[in-house]
C-alpha cells in the first residue's frame, strides 16, 4: 500500500555555466481553404494553433534561461497548393523538432521522408483516426486529441446523464462525415441508441427561416433525448438548438460540445494559461492552440529533464512510463506508448460553462482512466510504435 | 464500467460536545481529547477564494463565528508576530491587504506585484515574499514601509513560498517551469535553481531539510539545504484512487518535526507522513479537493481547506481521524492560526 523511493543525489542544478543548448522548433502550416458559412459571427482565427505555439516558447523559454538552454520557433505557413513536402525538407535542414498543422495526407508526406526518418514530428490538428491506427508512424506525435476520445467524452457525459436515445443531423462535408462515423463508433462503445439520422441538405440562407423549416426538419425524428450535431465546418449547427420540433438539447460539433480546450475552463491552474493567452493573441485559447502549447511544452519538458535536444532522446523520455506533464487539466498528461497520442482528459462544454471535464467519474480502466477515451491500443492497428527500437 | 466511484468524501460527523446519548458512543474517546482541551476563544481563519471573505473557526466550539469581507480572490493568508495584523493575498484586487483581526477592518494595502498568490512572512516580521504568479516574479516587500524592496524574476507561475529558519533563504517554487528558486534573502539574487516533479505548489524548512509538493507529479520531494540535492523522494497510494487523482499541495509539519500532514487535493485524503522514514503511515479521509492545512494551538487538531466541498475538516491528530466538517464559504483556500489571548 505505501511506496517509498529515497534517491541519494539527484538534480541540483545550480546557475546556468555551460554553453547554451540550442532547441529549434518549426511550427510548419499548411493553410486550408474554408468554405463559406452561414454565419460570420465566429471566424476562424488567423493565428489558430500558431498562437498556441507562441505562448508556450514564451513559458518554455523561461525555464529555459534557468537552465542554458536556448529555445526559438520558426513559423512556416504555405498557401493551400503549397509544396508541403519541400517546405517541410527545407525546414529539417535546421530543425528537428516540427509541429505539423495540415491534413492527413501532408502529415504523412512529411512523416515519410527519408530526411524525417531521425526527426520528431508533432500531429497538432488532424483528429483522424487513421494517423493514430493504420497509418501511424514511429516519428510522429499526436499532441491533438483524435476525433474518437471527443466522441467518447461526449458519449459518456450523455450515458452518467441517461440521456440514451438520439437522432443525428449530418451535414455534407467530409469532416462533417467522418465526425459522424466517430459520433455512431462512440455512441455504440457507450451503449448510447441512434434511434434516426438525416442529412442537412439545406442549400439556402435560412438564418431569417429558421423558426419554420428546423421543426420541420426535425418533426419527422422519432422521440429522443438529444439531437446531435456534426457541422464541423461551425455552418448550421448553431441554427439547430431551440428550433427543434421537441425540446432537445443540441450535442455535437454544437451546443454541448466536445473538445481539447475552451476559454470555460477555470480550474486547475487554467485560469493563468487562459489570462497568458489572451494577453498575447486578444482572443480565446481554442482546441488548436492548445495542441500546439502542449506539443511545445512537451519539447520543453523533455528537453528540460534530459538536457538534450537530440529527437531520439527525447521521443524516449516522452514515451516513457513515467513521464508526466501538467496540462491545466487536472490530471497529468502522458504519450500512450502504442501510437504517440498525447493521453488528456477532454472539456465536454456549452458556450457559456463548463460541463465536464472528461474521463467523466465511473468510466474506469485498467491502466488509465483517460485511455476509456479514444482508440485503445486493443483497437489500433498502430505497430509502427512497437517495431521499432 | 460503470462500479461505483472511487472518490469519497468524509460523512458530515456530529457535532463535537453535543450528541451525548445521540449514539456517540464511538465517537467519546475522541470527544475526551476535544473536552480536555481548555476551552480557549482561539480561532482558526479560512479564506474563501470564490466568495471574498474569510471564515472565523472558533476552535472549541468548532463552529464559524464570523464571516470577514475582503479584497477579491483572497488565497495566502498570514498573521504578524504578535498576531495583531493578518496579511491577505487579495489576489485579483492585486494587493496584499493588511487587516486589523480584533475588528476585522482593512487597515491599509500592501503594494505586491500583479496577483498575489501565496507569501511567506519572513523571520524579521517585517519583509512579506510574495508570488505573483501571473508575472513570473517574486516580490519582497517592506511591511512597514510599505514599499517594495526587490522584485526577482523566477520561472512561470510561482506560488509555493518557503523561508529556512535562519532567515537566509527563501524558496520560491514555480508551477510551469517545475522548479525550486532558492534566493539569498540578503543578496535578493537566485543561489540555485532545483527541478521537481511537475506542478510544484508549497515549499517549507526544516532545519536541514525543504519539503515541496508536486501536485501533478504525485509526489514530495525532500532536499537536503547544504548542498540543495534531493534526499528523499515521497510517493503515495491509496486503494481504489486513480494514482493521477492523488495531487499532493499543502502541508504541516508537527513542532517536533516527527510527523507531515500532506493535503492530496481530489483524492480527499491527508497522508501522515513519518518525518525520519519519509514513509507514509496512514491516510485520513477528508473533504474533497484539499488545499491547505493549519493546527490549533497545542496541535491536537489540524484544520483543512476543501476547496471543492466548500468545507473545513478537523482533525484529530493523536487519534489520526477527522472529527467533523465544518461549512465555509465558496471554495476555502488558504488556513492560518490565531491565538485571542
Amino acid at each position: 500500500m505505501f511506496r517509498l523511493f529515497v534517491t541519494i543525489a539527484s538534480l541540483a542544478v545550480t546557475a546556468p555555466a555551460r554553453a547554451d543548448l540550442p532547441v529549434a522548433i518549426t511550427y510548419l502550416r499548411l493553410e486550408v481553404d474554408r468554405p463559406p458559412v452561414l454565419s460570420n459571427l465566429d471566424p476562424v482565427p488567423e493565428d489558430l494553433g500558431i498562437a498556441g505555439a507562441e505562448i508556450a516558447l514564451a513559458d518554455t523559454r523561461t525555464t529555459g534561461s534557468f537552465l542554458g538552454h536556448d529555445y526559438s520557433l520558426t513559423v512556416v505557413s504555405l498557401p493551400p497548393d503549397g509544396d508541403f513536402a519541400a517546405a517541410a525538407r527545407a525546414a529539417l535542414q535546421t530543425s528537428r523538432l516540427i509541429l505539423l498543422d495540415a491534413d492527413p495526407a501532408a502529415i504523412l508526406s512529411v512523416a515519410d521522408l527519408p530526411e524525417a526518418a531521425s526527426a520528431l514530428l508533432f500531429n497538432v490538428s488532424s483528429g483522424a483516426e487513421s494517423l493514430r491506427s493504420a497509418d501511424c508512424r514511429a516519428n510522429l506525435l499526436h499532441t491533438i486529441p483524435e476525433d474518437a476520445a471527443r466522441t467518447d467524452a461526449l458519449m459518456q457525459v450523455l450515458q452518467r446523464k441517461q440521456w440514451q436515445t438520439t437522432v443525428l443531423v449530418t451535414g455534407p462535408k467530409p469532416a462533417d462525415r467522418a465526425f459522424a462515423e466517430a459520433l455512431r463508433r462512440s455512441a455504440a462503445k457507450f451503449g448510447i441508441a441512434i434511434a434516426a439520422e438525416k442529412e442537412w441538405t439545406f442549400d439556402t440562407d435560412l438564418r431569417d427561416s429558421t423558426m419554420d423549416e428546423v421543426p420541420r426538419f426535425t418533426q419527422d425524428f422519432p422521440d429522443h433525448d438529444v439531437i446531435l450535431v456534426a457541422d464541423e465546418t461551425d455552418d448550421f449547427g448553431r441554427y439547430i438548438e431551440h428550433n427543434g420540433w421537441l425540446p432537445r438539447p443540441v450535442a455535437g460539433s454544437d451546443g454541448l460540445v466536445p473538445t481539447a480546450w475552451s476559454h470555460v475552463i477555470e480550474s486547475w491552474g487554467a485560469v493563468q494559461l487562459q489570462n497568458r493567452f489572451e494577453a498575447h493573441a486578444r482572443r480565446n485559447m481554442r482546441g488548436p492552440d492548445y495542441a500546439a502549447w502542449a506539443a511545445i511544452r512537451a519539447i520543453g519538458e523533455a528537453v528540460t529533464r534530459t538536457s538534450s535536444n537530440d529527437p531520439a532522446t527525447l521521443r524516449a523520455w516522452l514515451l516513457a512510463p513515467d513521464f508526466q506533464m501538467d496540462g491545466f487539466k487536472g490530471r497529468g498528461l502522458s504519450f500512450r506508448a502504442w501510437n504517440g497520442q498525447l493521453r488528456q482528459p477532454i472539456a465536454v462544454v456549452n458556450a457559456r460553462a463548463l460541463v465536464t471535464l472528461a474521463p467523466v467519474e465511473g468510466f474506469l480502466h485498467q491502466r488509465n482512466e483517460m485511455d476509456t477515451l479514444g482508440l485503445d491500443q486493443p483497437e489500433s492497428a498502430c505497430t509502427a510504435f512497437t517495431e521499432s527500437p | 464500467m460503470t462500479r461505483t466511484p472511487p472518490r469519497r468524501t468524509a460523512p458530515p460527523l456530529p457535532r463535537v460536545g453535543r450528541g451525548w446519548g445521540r449514539g456517540a458512543a464511538p465517537l467519546a474517546a475522541t470527544l475526551a481529547l476535544v473536552l480536555a482541551t481548555p476551552a480557549r476563544t482561539d480561532e482558526i481563519w479560512v479564506t474563501n477564494e470564490k466568495d471574498d471573505t474569510i471564515s472565523v473557526i472558533d476552535t472549541a466550539t468548532l463552529e464559524v463565528t464570523r464571516t470577514i469581507p475582503t479584497g477579491e480572490r483572497p488565497r495566502g493568508i498570514t498573521f504578524s508576530k504578535d498576531f495583531s495584523r493578518v496579511y491577505i493575498c487579495a489576489s485579483d484586487s492585486d494587493t496584499v491587504q493588511v487587516m486589523d483581526p480584533a475588528t476585522g477592518e482593512i487597515l491599509h494595502d500592501l503594494p505586491s506585484g500583479e496577483d498575489p498568490e501565496q507569501f511567506v512572512l519572513h523571520p524579521d516580521d517585517r519583509h512579506l515574499w510574495i508570488a505573483n504568479e501571473d508575472d513570473a516574479v517574486t516580490t519582497v516587500v517592506d511591511v512597514e514601509s510599505r514599499k517594495v524592496v526587490a522584485q526577482i524574476n523566477v520561472g512561470i507561475e510561482p506560488e509555493g513560498m518557503g523561508v529556512s529558519r535562519d532567515g537566509s533563504i527563501v524558496v520560491t517554487t514555480s508551477e510551469t517551469t517545475n522548479m525550486a528558486h532558492w534566493i539569498d534573502t540578503a543578496t535578493h539574487q537566485i543561489i540555485a535553481n532545483t527541478l521537481v516533479d511537475s506542478r510544484p505548489r508549497h515549499a517549507e524548512f526544516t532545519e536541514t531539510e525543504l519539503w515541496v509538493s508536486s501536485e501533478i507529479g504525485g509526489t514530495v520531494t525532500v532536499f537536503d539545504i547544504a548542498t540543495k540535492a534531493e534526499k528523499a523522494k515521497i510517493r503515495f497510494a491509496l486503494p481504489g484512487v486513480n494514482q493521477d487523482l492523488i495531487q499532493p499541495v499543502g502541508f504541516e509539519f508537527t513542532p517536533d518535526l516527527t510527523t507531515a500532514f500532506v493535503a492530496l487535493g481530489p483524492s480527499n485524503h491527508v497522508a501522515v507522513v513519518n518525518m525520519q522514514t519519509y514513509e507514509v503511515e496512514t491516510y485520513i479521509l477528508v473533504g474533497r479537493r484539499v488545499w491547505h492545512l493549519a493546527f490549533n494551538r497545542d496541535h491536537s487538531q489540524l484544520f483543512t481547506t476543501n476547496g471543492v466541498s466548500g468545507d473545513v475538516t478537523v482533525i484529530d491528530v493523536a487519534s489520526r481521524t477527522a472529527l467533523k466538517s465544518i461549512k465555509v464559504g465558496r471554495f476555502p483556500w488558504g488556513a492560518a492560526f490565531r491565538p485571542t489571548e
